[in-house]
């Protein structure tokens, strides 16, 4: 049952890495808007052949 | 030619047609561009130029995402000016500039996409990132090859005019104290997960086996546990002992002992291995705590409450040079003595003498005055008033610093400190509570000690206090309140924080303010006493229509499609009237004593007399329209509140307001704003709860004097004055309800109170025995909390049901 004695360290250690993680993206502005990049994933992407119609104007 | 028609016959089946760019019904001939029907060049001009630029993926995300756009005329020099430049941006070097812009019209994916695909109009622009929620726009852009003025065009052009106002060159740093809270929640929230963990064998019972790890789960638990003591509820530490300095107890002052108690009992138990400590109830109640903190600070972002009266100040004002050539410049540069140029519709900015032109001031903001005012050469014009007619030269008498507008803002008297509001229940409570908590675990304490058993007296005075925790006050009440916050929100009525939700629920008194507040400021209502024929309306129109004196600009709005006719001569007498003569006929219009001196002088400032071939024949009359809601809020309010309406205009209209109000409303005129707060200040000192509703300037003293101040505006992102709450114009017939619903949430914030006072006395009880068990306690607050989450949320959706709101 040793083997719990380097579970448990290495669970808190992940733990600290996922904190230190969310750190990072809450220092980096990751949560300052939480809402517009749901909207914006579901924009087409631009198409290359969008150039063609311009002679058209 | 075919395609033209077959628009016209579907059009003609279907009952009404849709400007396809901003989905107004189209009244008139319809503007056709590429098989799509407008209703203006506006639209048509909006939709050619993202046509041009392959951007029509703008309408497939939303069918007719646009919004109409108002005809103004801009004068956006000022923007190429250094200056003001640098204050506007974020970020410049010789090559990129970043900006950000405040967008009020963002309201869909469209705009979002449409706002993010810049690039495509003008390559210069290198990125634009839209925060939608905030209505704010980042563009990183090139300005040697596009400047400032051009990008702010191209955003017009399309439709999205920012909001560029001296306010927002001082960007609030308002974000950074929410950044801390989320940080120490997450930290608690780590601690949390972790220490349930390690205390769940504690909770099934430990087998021999596991005894070996007893100790380790112990100080692992201890060290979470101090983190969360000493860094997540720092706060409260300060909070309580800032109180108790001012010798008052507040909420947290209890909850700062629980979380000290707790600490060093469980402090206590692991290092003596006496037992395993609360450490888990500890980080579980500093998480709500803190989940609390956050709902309550959680605000509405899109409105600011912080406006002062640089906001209702242009950025920038026209100066005029030695060489006569207009040069922008910002408004706190202006110096006395400066010549400027104020156009229509442009605010005086400063006290100054008018030099050149017409001038006729329309103060209604700030002094509450309904009329516009005329002014003649060489009269000093107090900053604040809004230019109607043409443009004017002036010059500055007094830096903007030391105007009148500016001086009546900063006045001492209109300044307040939050402490003569009324104590929140939540503080209220907390004084008896800790009383009673203490009281309770010092008897018990004494008992067992008296029983000569001093262990015993030790644990049950601890755990008294761990378990009769008034957590659940501070989680309910943030929650029920914020849940109120959202409703309002939803209903056009936005609220400064959660404390006015219960300072609303206590009001007995609404007073009103008249011009802008219960009358629309917009449109007047125009009645002409006495009759015209047709050819001689179109004849009054045409004089009118030559006059730029804004009666006569109502005139001919009311008159509007008659036919013109071109006067042979036409002279206006500022002041006094127009006499214009159509070979054969002449007209005269103006005030009373022009048009007909002979007649007895009743003078009155909104009557417009018409005399046409020398023949009387009545007079325009123009009376402020109430908002359309305002009869309805009278008859619900008069009920159960006492009503008063104060006025800095003059009592023309008192007659008109009778068949509003109910007669025994006391109703004051001619208020000075210094009148209006000493009105409120005396109807508090006669044990009266005031709401204030209010809109302009002059009434900001009496808006923040009042116990609620409410600023009502037709835009929610014009400058209000100070005020907890902003109600939209449309939305003031809902006042029963909100009152109504607020007082709802505080009967549920009460409700909430016994449940949890129940679930704490179960608590006592076993905690008196000195029989509290970590597991007990870790049990009950987890179970007292979760009631009160759903009881609120329930009760809150319920009461907005029944009152109706959305």
């Amino acid at each position: 049952m040793n083997i719990l004695y380097f579970l448990i360290g290495t669970s808190v250690i992940m733990a600290l890495l996922f904190l230190a993680a969310f750190f990072w993206a809450l220092k980096n502005g990751q949560h300052d808007d939480v809402y517009t990049p749901a909207v914006r994933m579901l924009f087409e992407d631009d198409k290359p052949e969008e150039e063609k119609p311009e002679g058209k104007e | 030619m075919i395609s033209y028609r077959s628009i016209m016959t579907t059009s003609d089946t279907s009952v009404q047609t849709c400007c396809f760019h901003c989905g107004d019904n189209i009244v008139t001939e319809p503007l056709i561009a590429d098989d799509k029907l407008f209703c203006c060049a506006g639209c048509k001009g909006v939709y050619q130029i993202l046509a041009q630029n392959n951007l029509c993926s703008y309408y497939n995300y939303n069918s007719s995402p646009g919004e109409k756009k108002g005809h103004t005329e801009q004068h956006l020099e000022y923007l190429n000016d250094p200056g003001i430049f640098s204050k506007l941006v974020d970020y410049s070097d010789t090559k990129r500039t970043l900006i950000t812009f405040y967008i009020p019209a963002i309201h869909c994916s469209s705009c979002l996409w449409l706002l993010e695909h810049l690039h495509k109009i003008n390559s210069a622009v290198a990125h634009s990132r839209v925060d939608f929620l905030k209505k704010q726009v980042e563009i990183t852009f090139d300005h040697n090859e596009l400047p400032l003025k051009n990008l702010v065009e191209i955003l017009i052009s399309i439709g999205y005019e920012p909001l560029i106002s001296l306010q927002d060159i001082v960007k609030d740093k308002s974000n950074l104290v929410n950044r801390d809270l989320i940080l120490k929640i997450a930290v608690s929230g780590f601690c949390m997960g972790n220490v349930m963990l390690f205390s769940f064998p504690e909770y099934l019972g430990l087998s021999a086996l596991e005894h070996q790890f007893q100790t380790l789960f112990g100080w692992l638990n201890l060290a979470f546990a101090s983190v969360a003591t000493f860094y997540c509820s720092r706060d409260f530490f300060v909070s309580a002992w800032g109180s108790l300095k001012n010798k008052v107890i507040n909420l947290d002052t209890p909850l700062a002992l629980i979380v000290a108690v707790l600490f060093i009992r469980s402090a206590y138990e692991i290092i003596s291995g006496a037992g395993p400590g609360f450490s888990d109830t500890l980080i579980g109640l500093v998480f709500l705590l803190l989940m609390g903190r956050w709902v309550k600070q959680r605000t509405y972002n899109h409105i600011s409450f912080n406006r002062d009266y640089r906001s209702y100040f242009p950025v920038a004002v026209t100066l005029l040079n030695e060489e006569r050539v207009e040069v922008p410049v910002p408004i706190n540069d202006l110096e006395i003595g400066a010549r400027i140029l104020v156009r229509n519709n442009e605010i005086v900015p400063a006290d100054s003498i008018l030099m050149k032109g017409e001038g006729c001031f329309d103060f209604s903001f700030v002094t509450g005055e309904s009329q516009p005012q005329s002014k003649v050469l060489g009269e000093i014009i107090y900053a604040g008033g809004r230019q109607i007619g043409e443009a004017i030269e002036m010059e500055v008498v007094k830096p903007v610093s030391q105007s009148y507008l500016t001086r009546l803002w900063n006045n001492e008297a209109f300044k307040r400190s939050d402490q003569s509001k009324i104590k929140n229940f939540n503080d209220t409570i907390a004084q008896y509570f800790s009383v009673a908590v203490i009281a309770i675990a010092l008897v018990s304490a004494g008992f067992w000690w008296y029983m000569g058993d001093t262990g015993k007296g030790w644990d049950a005075f601890s755990s008294v206090l761990i378990v009769a925790c008034p957590c659940v006050l501070a989680l309910s009440t943030p929650l029920t309140l914020s849940t109120v916050l959202g409703i309002f929100d939803r209903n056009d009525f936005y609220l400064k924080n959660t404390d006015v939700v219960e300072q609303l629920a206590r009001i007995d008194t609404v007073v009103f303010d008249k011009t802008g507040t219960i009358s629309c400021p917009e449109t007047n209502n125009l009645t002409f006493s006495g009759e015209l024929t047709l050819f001689e309306e179109s004849l009054v129109s045409s004089v009118a229509r030559n006059s730029s004196h804004p009666l006569s600009r109502q005139i001919t709005k009311w008159l509007d499609g008659k036919d013109y006719l071109k006067a042979d001569s036409y002279i206006e007498i500022p002041g006094k009237g127009i006499s214009a003569s159509f070979d054969p006929h002449e007209v005269l219009m103006g005030s009373r004593s022009f048009v007909s001196p002979e007649s007895l002088s009743f003078s009155n400032a909104s009557t417009v007399h018409v005399r046409i071939d020398g023949q009387y024949k009545g007079y325009f009359k123009i009376n402020q329209k109430w908002r359309t809601s305002l009869k309805g809020l009278i008859v619900s309010l008069k009920v159960h509140y006492r009503l008063h309406v104060i006025s800095g205009d003059h009592s023309d209209e008192k007659k008109d307001l009778m068949e509003v109000f109910p007669e025994y409303v006391p109703m004051l005129f001619n208020q000075s704003p210094q009148d209006k707060l000493e009105y409120v200040k005396r109807l508090q000192v006669d044990q009266n709860v005031v709401m204030m509703l209010g809109d302009g300037l002059n009434d900001a003293g009496a808006l923040r004097q009042s116990d609620l101040g409410v600023a009502v505006t037709d835009n929610i992102n014009n400058f209000t004055p100070g005020s907890d709450a902003i109600l939209k114009g449309n939305a003031m017939g809902k006042m029963p309800q909100f009152i109504s619903q607020a007082r709802s949430a505080v009967l549920i914030i009460k409700c909430s109170f016994i449940i949890a006072t129940i679930y704490n006395l179960i608590g006592v009880y076993f905690a008196v025995q000195g029989r509290l068990y970590p597991l007990t306690a870790a049990i009950l607050m987890p179970m007292s909390t979760i009631t009160i989450i759903i009881l609120t949320n329930l009760a809150n959706r319920y009461f907005a049901k029944k009152y109706k709101l959305r």
